[in-house]
């Protein structure tokens, strides 16, 4: 009986071809699709925003730079992590993220909560030269950052697109892309309540300490939020995880 | 008439690329722009030259064998080049790793750019070449026919070295979506589309018009490998491009979502091309080669279907301990474990089909590479499952011991096989009656397997040491080493592991050599004179 079905299979190409479809369909169906309706993976913490326009702009050289090839961002629930990295990442700490940034290697450490760790001074002159602050370090110098600035002709067109799938940016955020751009670089620019009103816990100075936004200030802008948002001092787990 | 619109509608591309080139938001797009304009200009130029000649076959007249063969021999100078350049980059980024000056502190030299370039270059690069060339010759032997089609396998050729030159250039560039072997961005992806679903009609409608009844083995594992890798490269590449006059696009899914579409894409370009689509290989070059027939019939169907089924669930074992819930992370391990049997349902069937002719390992360098692939397959599929138990993979996860798991099968399974695929079809593509020196395909298999070798203990050794490292606590409770230990202490390995990677690209490059030897008619390879047809 199953040799004759496959006979049929195997002297038929259309048959071959759809039933293989089938086949191959079941398993990505199964373990994709709940993730879109299950309460933990769509669950919203307290404390988690979109990127401010700053910190997207970072996050867009964090993703050129190819970084994900070498960081994680993604703690996982074992004693050693917590100990080293702090509190494990939740779902919904990586939910505007497109595309997500947890990455598969560590052959540096993982990022997930590196915002605060270090200062503003350490990420300029790690960046400049890893070694010149962690001498065993094997990381690429990355000094066309500090010298490179970063252009605000797409910023609002790179929230748009971001709101198309879904990151809640208001039109009033979009509208003042540009402003609150500058002001989180230079806070006498503009209205720094107003872009914290709209960005909460958005950190707000000259990063790299030089004139102008330059890619360097975007990236430790990125860098100094990434694990900031969610107060894990009052946050706690729903029983169902 | 038709020569009028072709010419026409070059002139009309190099209008659209040029507006690309002005308009052009950054840097990738812009060279992109460019090159796709020189493109279409020598295409306008050649469309001028030939206009009124009529329809030209660019295989020439049909040979007595009335097989397509000219773009399967384009495809295997480009298997070959792209092998060596893909090992050359993965050398480089090795010694990266161990000598950091080498990133040059620029941008286009760094690793987390070349990196990427590293992976596309073997593994689309040389591995899609591979398996378009092979499939495309495949195909025709085992249905006696012509390829389907005519010029449309040409443009499936072109179109994807295409793909994959923009690619790797887009990296150099800052142009990726971060998302791991899917990081060219959305026109690449959509140029990407459009080859394959041709790539597929080909090879479909060439099974159709068959003159055999039956549909070889080989043919299921390519054509669910090419339908597969067809779904995944769409549902895992849905973005929405932030202007149609820039590289930046938006990934559609965010975060949890996001991780397991990519990983469900991620693992399944290892099961799929380099897995099922290597298996069409398998089972046509190795019974050949040793000049027996497949060893079962009823495991080949079960295994088939076995591993495109349970394939495809084993995802989420890149994500477990993460955000993912642990069903899903349950479920990825359970499929992953199960996965170990038709892997190894599949690796008895290539191995056993040399029954009867064990004898000719000792004196066919060509067999013993098939064969030791499979003989990587089969470690590198018993120690994935191995990895995919949670357990294990607490201890694995994120450190080179994946690294390690991965080359022992993309060198010595992928590498392997078609490196003897390789050696098979060039002396009959081109007409001559031998390689033009078997001598040297045993210095190239020395080198692979100790290379390999090199490569995996070093990895082994590093990624568990990494691994025990990070966990490690005292006795007052606190973590022993600080990350940086870890690195440090990985150095040595680094520097084995770079030369072991030295060893498998010089093997490449005895290779480049040989085939060149072969095909210029030089050695054994001389063409013995024959009467004039």
């Amino acid at each position: 009986m199953f040799m004759k079905l496959h006979q049929w299979a195997e002297t038929n190409a259309f048959a071959l071809l759809v039933l293989s479809f089938i086949v191959v369909s079941v398993g990505g169906l199964v373990q994709i699709v709940p993730l879109f309706y299950l309460d933990n993976t769509i669950e919203k913490v307290e404390g988690m925003r979109p990127y401010s326009p700053l910190e997207l702009a970072g996050r867009d050289i964090y993703v050129r730079e190819g970084c994900y090839t070498c960081h994680s961002q993604m703690i996982r629930v074992m004693r050693d992590e917590v100990d080293r990295y702090g509190h494990y990442s939740l779902a919904a700490e990586s939910m505007y993220d497109h595309p997500f940034q947890w990455g598969s290697k560590r052959t540096g450490p993982d990022l997930a909560r590196v915002g605060g760790r270090y200062s503003d001074d350490w990420h300029v002159a790690h960046m400049h030269n890893p070694r010149d602050i962690v001498p065993e370090s094997i990381m690429p110098a990355y000094p066309w950052l500090a010298e490179t600035p970063v252009s605000t002709d797409l910023i609002a067109q790179m929230m748009t697109a971001h709101r198309r799938t879904g990151v809640p940016y208001t039109d009033e955020m979009i509208e003042n892309a540009v402003l609150d751009f500058r002001t989180q670089e230079n806070p006498d620019a503009g209205d720094v309540d107003a872009l914290l009103a709209r960005y909460p816990k958005a950190q707000a100075r000259n990063f790299d300490a030089q004139p102008g936004v330059s890619e360097l200030d975007a990236l430790i802008a990125y860098l100094q939020m990434l694990g900031t948002l969610v107060d894990f001092s009052t946050f706690e787990p729903e029983a169902s995880r | 008439m038709s020569d009028a619109v072709k010419i026409a509608g070059w002139g009309l591309l190099i209008l659209f690329f040029a507006m690309g080139a002005n308009w052009g938001t950054d840097v990738a797009y812009r060279f992109h722009a460019i090159l796709l304009m020189v493109v279409c200009a020598t295409m306008f130029i050649w469309s001028i030259r030939t206009a009124g000649s009529g329809p030209k076959d660019p295989d020439g007249p049909v040979p007595e064998t009335g097989y397509m063969d000219g773009v399967v021999r384009y495809g295997v100078i480009a298997t070959a080049l792209w092998g060596v350049i893909g090992f050359l980059a993965g050398v480089y980024i090795a010694f990266q790793l161990a000598f950091p000056m080498l990133n040059w502190d620029l941008p286009w030299t760094s690793f987390g750019r070349l990196r990427p370039l590293h992976t596309s270059a073997v593994i689309f690069a040389f591995g899609g070449n591979a398996l378009i060339a092979t499939s495309f010759y495949v195909v025709q032997r085992t249905c006696a026919v012509r390829l389907w089609g005519g010029k449309t396998a040409w443009f499936v050729f072109w179109g994807y070295n295409l793909f994959i030159v923009l690619a790797a250039t887009g990296y150099l560039l800052g142009q990726t979506q971060s998302k791991e072997y899917a990081e060219p961005e959305w026109y690449v992806d959509l140029w990407l589309t459009v080859v394959w679903v041709a790539y597929l009609l080909v090879f479909l409608m060439t099974i159709v018009k068959r003159k055999e009844p039956h549909i070889y083995v080989a043919n299921w594992f390519y054509l669910a490998f090419i339908v597969t890798i067809a779904m995944l490269h769409v549902v895992n590449n849905l973005a929405v491009p932030v202007s149609i006059w820039g590289s930046n696009s938006v990934i559609l899914f965010p975060g949890v979502q996001g991780a397991m579409v990519q990983w469900w894409y991620g693992h399944n370009a290892v099961g799929f091309f380099l897995t099922a689509g290597f298996l069409g290989m398998m089972y046509y070059f190795i019974p050949k080669q040793a000049d027996r027939p497949i060893y079962s019939y009823k495991l080949s169907i079960i295994h088939f279907w076995a591993l495109i089924f349970l394939y495809i669930w084993a995802g989420p074992h890149h994500l477990h301990y993460t955000a993912l819930p642990d069903w899903a992370q349950m479920l990825g391990m359970v499929f992953s474990i199960v996965l170990w049997m038709p892997s190894w349902g599949g690796m008895i069937n290539g191995l056993m089909t040399l029954q009867g002719a064990w004898d000719k390992l000792r004196t066919d360098p060509i067999l013993r590479m098939l064969v030791v692939a499979v003989g990587f397959y089969g470690m590198a599929t018993f120690e994935g499952p191995m990895m995919s138990i949670r357990s294990v993979n607490s201890l694995s996860h994120y450190t080179e011991w994946t690294i390690g798991h991965v080359h022992s099968g993309a060198l010595g399974w992928n590498g392997m096989i078609t490196f003897g695929a390789l050696y098979y079809l060039v002396p009959r593509l081109w007409n001559r009656p031998a390689l033009y020196s078997n001598a040297l395909v045993s210095w190239h298999f020395w080198l692979a397997t100790i290379g390999i070798v090199l490569y995996a203990a070093s990895m082994w050794v590093g990624g568990i040491m990494q691994g025990l490292m990070w966990r490690e606590i005292d006795d007052q409770g606190f973590l022993v080493n600080s990350f940086i230990d870890s690195v440090a202490a990985m150095h040595p390995m680094y520097v084995v592991r770079a030369l072991g990677g030295t060893m498998f690209l010089l093997g490449g490059v005895i290779m480049l050599w040989n085939l060149w030897k072969t095909i210029a008619g030089e050695g054994a390879a001389r063409t013995q004179h024959v009467p004039a047809e």
